[in-house]
């Protein structure tokens, strides 16, 4: 175990470097002059010139890469170029907005996928099996804009039972006040589609011998579904929720930019309008390594749900 | 995956005896997929939707969608025209009090009149109500749509072509050659992918709006869109055709095709490709509906298409503020266009996986 969680560990440095290589070469080749976009229009000659000599973009290539691991590697990412504020603070003020709405989404949506997921399996072949098949086909054919505005519109603005949007510093508040409808649209949104997915995890198991066996020696079919499947499907659906976990640090950026919350998603988001380049170079860098120890993780926990896996 | 399955295919594909060829597998593929109905039915939806792009592109639809060429908000004609606003204009023009004796500049109104018409000017009539409504300014929200298709459908289409080029190239390259091309194409792919896309998408957004000049030029028509989609989008297809390759790379075939002389590039395009053709084919297509969901939000967000373009992405930011006003035919027209579209498109996906790959089931 311990060995293999070593491996892992070494094997990511290269992923790693890689995308810390693509990223610098990515703004260095391609971005615009740093020095240019903090000056702004404004800016004389010698004023840009300093800034370079300040920033170091007048140093060799490779000592600038060098600078910019230093930076990835000791969190010290400076001030955000638009508005001064340290990027590790905005980290830090902005992340719980985000995770305020999308744990409970994820949450939600993981619990009611289950059981609609269950359900539809169960009943497969039928009308409703089919009917759930064809709206989840339509649904999906809409754009997830579509649903955000009309149920903004109608909840909100037209019902009154939510506010349109806002944000307050308190926890409370916000998780009972300003999430809700966020929360809402999003997980009946991704419903239909998760539905269909979570379907065909359970169809897969539902087909086996072992669940004949079970309903030949009179297992209440409860236990079945609940016990011996849901056991069995858990592999699958451990991806599944593993592939969105590193969606829920960035946040679901439209849900945040539509409602206005202050979150991590959002401020990348206003990052790209303001060119803000050494925001958006940490949140990709740290991103992409929190995306490699979840990939971890969730193969260590493969092991938990089902012990016949072997870690190599 | 489709709803319906092709039903009695089996008779269609049964092979009459002592023919000189065999049928080629796009014949035969052709002929399952015209046994399903549902296939059928949106094969010919997305070629009118083609059409449509077709002529949009060539200036004889849509060209005009600039025009303002109704009133502010004029309501669809199943609506009927907004009383008010139709009052407003009909209403009859009280006479003036004669004021020439007080105004100072009585005595140059003749003078400026006679100036006025020598200036010829266009006087429009504008509707008070248009097929499927006006937007915020009077343009005909029918005509935004059509162009709006052409704008989404063209950047879906060609995202996913730059897509299923990246993809299959390196794929084929990777499952081909294996050892050290593999090993570095696979850490490429691995980099691609712990990268969160939407970081990606905006990563490169920000760098076509403020990199250099040749980038930022990229950004005015829906090059830069295609770009960014395309690069971000070829992870998926890599991994299948990459696949594909190692499986097939050691067939008989082509070992056969070695011994009578072939060179590597023959070996890899002219005998492998063709029979991986199909699941490059499926691929380019689920791609093209995906790309057109993610530009319609990039365009939402202001970072796809242009201001000049219209997108069924930009038709949507500006309805948001439209709906609250009551103003709920641009929502409409382009949700409606939208989801024909894709819907058709995914069927027909579906259909043409299940015609191209017979085993699959």
């Amino acid at each position: 175990m311990l060995s293999y969680l070593l491996r892992r560990i070494l094997q990511m440095i290269p992923t790693l470097a890689g995308v810390i290589l693509l990223v610098f070469f990515l703004f260095t080749y391609f971005g615009g002059d740093p020095a240019e976009i903090m000056g702004g229009l404004q800016a004389t000659p010698e004023q840009i010139e300093s800034m370079r000599n300040q920033l170091g973009l007048n140093k060799p290539v490779w000592e600038q890469l060098w600078l910019f691991v230093t930076k990835v590697a000791t969190f010290d990412w400076g001030s955000s170029w638009a508005t001064q504020e340290s990027i590790a603070s905005i980290f830090k003020t902005r992340l719980p907005a985000t995770l305020t709405i999308m744990v409970p989404i994820l949450v939600l949506e993981v619990a009611l996928a289950i059981a609609c997921g269950m359900a539809v399996a169960y009943v497969r072949g039928s009308l409703t099996d089919r009917a759930v098949m064809i709206i989840s086909t339509v649904a999906l054919s809409i754009s997830f804009l579509v649903y955000v505005i009309i149920g903004q519109y109608l909840f909100a603005f037209r019902l009154g039972w939510f506010p349109v949007q806002g944000w307050s510093n308190s926890l409370w508040t916000n998780l009972l006040v300003y999430a809700p409808l966020p929360v809402l649209l999003a997980v009946l949104v991704s419903l239909a589609p998760h539905t269909r997915l979570y379907r065909s995890f359970f169809l897969d198991e539902i087909g086996h011998d072992y669940v004949r066996t079970a309903r030949a020696k009179g297992v209440p079919e409860n236990s079945i579904l609940f016990k011996h499947v849901l056991r069995n499907a858990m592999i699958p659906i451990l991806t599944n929720v593993a592939t969105q976990l590193p969606g829920v640090f960035i946040g679901s950026f439209l849900i945040e930019v539509f409602f206005s919350i202050p979150g991590l998603g959002r401020e990348v988001y206003t990052a790209v309008g303001r060119s803000d380049y050494p925001m958006i170079q940490a949140t990709t860098i740290y991103l992409a390594a929190l995306t490699m120890v979840i990939n971890l993780v969730t193969d260590v926990l493969y092991k938990f749900v089902d012990p016949r896996v072997v870690l190599k | 995956m489709s709803a319906v399955l092709p039903v009695g295919e089996e008779k269609v594909i049964a092979v009459p005896e002592a023919l000189p060829k065999s049928p080629s597998v796009w014949m035969e593929a052709w002929k399952r997929l015209r046994g399903d109905r549902v296939g059928m039915v949106s094969l010919y939806v997305v070629v009118a939707f083609f059409v449509l792009v077709l002529l949009a592109q060539v200036g004889l639809l849509a060209a005009n969608w600039q025009k303002e060429v109704g009133l502010p908000f004029a309501p669809p004609h199943v609506v009927g025209a907004d009383e008010r606003e139709v009052a407003a204009v009909q209403a009859p023009k009280l006479p003036n009090v004669d004021l020439s004796d007080i105004d100072p500049l009585a005595p140059r109104y003749k003078e400026w009149e006679e100036r006025a018409s020598k200036v010829k000017t266009d006087v429009t009539v504008k509707a008070a109500t248009l097929p499927v409504g006006g937007d915020r300014i009077g343009r005909d929200v029918l005509s935004k749509a059509i162009k709006g298709a052409q704008v989404s459908i063209m950047v879906g289409i060609f995202a996913a072509f730059l897509a299923t080029l990246i993809g299959t190239l390196l794929g084929a390259l990777s499952g081909y050659f294996g050892g050290k091309v593999g090993d570095f194409l696979e850490w490429v792919y691995n980099v691609f992918t712990s990268v969160p896309y939407i970081l990606l998408i905006f990563a490169l957004a920000a760098i076509f709006k403020s990199g250099p000049p040749w980038l930022r030029s990229l950004s005015d028509g829906i090059t830069a869109v295609v770009i960014i989609l395309g690069l971000v989008g070829w992870t998926g297809i890599y991994r299948l055709v990459r696949a594909e390759y190692i499986k097939h790379s050691s067939r008989e075939y082509v070992r056969a095709a070695e011994a009578i002389g072939a060179g590597h590039m023959s070996r890899m395009f002219g005998h492998i490709l063709p029979n991986v053709s199909h699941v490059v084919l499926v691929q380019l297509s689920l791609h093209v509906v995906s790309f057109i969901k993610a530009e319609v939000i990039l365009s939402f967000l202001g970072l796809g298409v242009p201001i000049d373009m219209v997108s069924w992405g930009t038709m949507l930011g500006e309805a948001q503020s439209e709906l609250v006003l009551g103003k709920w035919w641009q929502l409409a027209a382009a949700t409606a266009f939208m989801a024909t579209f894709v819907t058709a498109f995914a069927l027909l996906t579906d259909a043409l996986r299940d015609a191209m790959d017979p085993k699959l089931r």
